[in-house]
């Protein structure tokens, strides 16, 4: 037995959102906070009121992402739709019925999805490349600089330039790599897998890391603003792996914050500190600080809502978005 | 959060009869809602039903088993499909013709998402009444399926003699004694018969008695369910497969320090030999049974049921596998006796 402090607490800043369907994915668009929904609508909530959207009208979202201005969402329809604050939606690409894997968008308007095998590219100018990777990808990012594209797959990530006609460069690792990211510096890429492990590579060596020691998958990242942190989920606190030297995390431990006896579901780096929102699978949200392990309270755990499966910070990093796979949903003010 | 979701997977050799199958089970008047994940799209279609297309990749897992394969497209399909649970009552893997049923009955006990939300019901495969003995010989994926069903639909029959027939299901039992059998034409078998079946249930092994286990003498006194149009059959073995067998052992008490590390080191050994195995097991002073099964080197196992008063003692097992060593593996299990 040991006699904690009681945790500070910011449920009461936090104005719920009746999302009601499995929420995918949320972000800010201006002010609006949007919640991409499994049944295949988005919910915009605007202050106190919220609209909903039929972006995926009588079909299922699978995949959802923000690219600062709007929501791309990726439908069990074949359909990849922008939905903006304003409520308007476009259609931007069509996969003739086939299911989207994955989306990805960059913040200049770019966007990339996959359907299968097919991987399509989307500049800023609405003009489409196409590249079929050797297996089904699973996870798509952009690099932070110029156009090109992390691609996770079996056997390895593949990075592509869909603005050139040189076949994409390999990074490879054996099995099955699921999500992708990138570091803000463009020298890492770190991919989560199938066997509950993160490989990385560092470039341009493509000098291969592993991080493991997960007892689930990682199927969250998030990079601290200064790039000195990567934060994942798929264990009982959030493992946050230090990037801040030439050799990345190569031989040293990570850090854990804010272990419960909950599995980590989704993590998100406060835009301008150190701060990590921490969300679990029992719907619980924390907010840790890094440099002195300080926790406030978002959310409680609730029966019956389930894990929290979106995050998202505003661009000023006022304001925090969360959805779970029960359709809760709600957004954090943060005093002061 | 609720009930694990139920996923048959169908499989049958190339124009046996699958499709057929799978139609009738979606257009049958029983109120339930699928979601089917099939090879090629077009051939089915149905209005309340999901459909979802898949590429059979198999992937290995990096964890120093060679034979441990899993449908990494099955993985990232049921997680697509579990957003949309309350959609559906259940899912049907419909796998090609060529297909070897192992990565995906793997990917149900590898996967840790997967195996949190939903749950292998049965592996059920179709098979050619007039054509499944010639396949048999020249395509060893014919011979995985037979080997890997715990309900095979034996189809056609109207297209064969009795005595064709009686061949063809010699030839399946030869290769696998313990599946439930059920002849039809045009696939017309009742629903009751390919879904619900909880073959991978470690409880539901102590209701299954099937035709390898029975001796004329200790008939009578089980308490099993009979499951209608299960056909008996007396003689076994008249047909032998060269590299395909069935291996059955029964013996009375076990000691469990022997028999642990050996059905272990068996299995880490012979598991990508061994397709499936079984058994119910008669520990020295343990009043309950001990239920196991396995899938190549995946094994679970538990303590199920008290044996009752005055029931006989006894462990059953059953292997079957590709060029089993089988004298080997009853000594094995023999020399655990108590």
């Amino acid at each position: 037995m040991s006699v904690q402090a009681p945790l500070t607490s910011l449920t009461q800043q936090v104005v719920p959102v009746h999302a009601g369907d499995h929420v995918i994915a949320t972000g800010f668009a201006k002010d609006t906070a949007l919640f991409a929904l499994a049944d295949g609508t988005v919910v915009a909530a605007d202050g106190g009121e919220t609209r909903r959207i039929a972006a995926h009208p009588g079909a299922g979202l699978l995949v959802a992402t923000l690219d600062g201005a709007s929501l791309v969402t990726g439908g069990d329809d074949g359909r990849v739709v922008r939905t903006g604050a304003d409520g308007g939606t476009e259609e931007i690409g069509n996969a003739g019925g086939r299911w989207i894997d994955a989306v990805a968008a960059a913040p200049g308007g770019a966007v990339a999805w996959s359907s299968g095998r097919k991987v399509t590219a989307r500049d800023e100018k609405g003009r489409l490349r196409h590249w079929d990777a050797p297996s089904t990808p699973q996870g798509l990012c952009f690099a932070p600089k110029g156009y090109r594209l992390a691609v996770s797959h079996y056997n390895g990530v593949s990075l592509w330039f869909p603005n050139t006609d040189a076949s994409p460069e390999l990074l490879p690792w054996k099995g099955s790599h699921l999500d992708v990211t990138w570091s803000a510096d463009g020298r890492f890429v770190v991919s989560s897998m199938q066997e509950n492990t993160l490989h990385g590579w560092r470039l341009p060596e493509k000098a291969d890391m592993r991080m493991s020691g997960y007892p689930s998958k990682t199927r969250s990242f998030a990079w601290s603003h200064d790039g000195n942190w990567l934060a994942t989920s798929g264990a009982d606190a959030a493992i946050v792996w230090p990037f801040a030297s030439k050799e990345g995390p190569m031989g040293k431990a990570p850090r854990e914050c804010g272990i419960r006896p909950a599995k980590v579901t989704r993590v998100a780096f406060h835009p301008a500190s150190l701060v990590l929102a921490v969300g679990y699978d029992d719907g619980f949200i924390l907010l840790c600080r890094l440099t002195d392990a300080a926790e406030l309270l978002v959310r409680k755990a609730e029966k019956d809502e389930g894990q929290v499966t979106a995050f998202a910070w505003d661009r000023k990093g006022r304001r925090l978005a969360f959805g779970t796979e029960g359709g809760a949903a709600g957004v954090l003010t943060l005093p002061g | 959060m609720t009930d694990k979701i139920p996923v048959t997977v169908l499989t049958g050799y190339l124009g046996a009869g699958k499709t057929t199958l799978l139609n009738r089970i979606l257009t049958e008047d029983h109120g339930k809602k699928f979601a089917v994940i099939v090879n090629e799209f077009g051939e089915i279609g149905i209005d309340n039903d999901l459909v979802v297309g898949a590429d059979e990749e198999v992937f290995e897992m990096n964890n120093g088993c060679i034979c441990c394969t899993v449908r990494g497209d099955l993985i990232r399909i049921i997680e697509g499909l579990m957003k949309r649970r309350g959609k559906f009552d259940a899912i049907i893997v419909e796998t090609t013709g060529l297909a070897d049923p192992a990565p995906v009955a793997q990917t149900f006990f590898v996967d840790q998402d997967v195996s949190d939300k939903a749950r292998l019901d049965a592996v059920v495969t179709v098979a050619d009444a007039k054509w499944l003995s010639a396949r048999l010989k020249d395509a060893p994926e014919a011979k995985n399926q037979i080997a890997f069903a715990d309900v095979i639909i034996v189809n056609k029959t109207d297209l064969v003699t009795p005595e064709e027939l009686a061949e063809v299901e010699g030839r399946i039992r030869a290769i696998n004694p313990y599946a439930v059998l059920h002849r039809t034409q045009r696939a017309a078998v009742p629903l009751e018969a390919v879904l619900g079946r909880n073959a991978f249930d470690l409880e539901r092994i102590l209701e299954i008695e099937p035709a390898f286990l029975e001796t004329d003498a200790d008939h009578h006194h089980h308490d099993h369910d009979h499951d209608h149009g299960h056909h008996h059959h007396g003689s076994l073995g008249h047909y032998h497969d060269e590299h395909m067998q069935s291996v059955s052992v029964r013996l009375g008490e076990v000691d469990p320090e022997k028999f642990m590390p050996w059905i272990n080191d068996l299995t880490q050994r012979e598991g990508p030999n061994i397709l499936r195995c079984k058994g119910i097991m008669a520990f020295t002073n343990e009043p309950k049974r001990f239920v196991f099964q396995g899938v190549h080197m995946i094994l679970d196992g538990d303590l199920q049921q008290d044996w009752k008063p005055g029931e006989k003692r006894e462990s059953r097992l059953v292997f079957i596998g590709r060029d089993l060593d089988v004298e080997a593996i009853r000594k094995g299990a023999l020399a655990c006796a108590a």
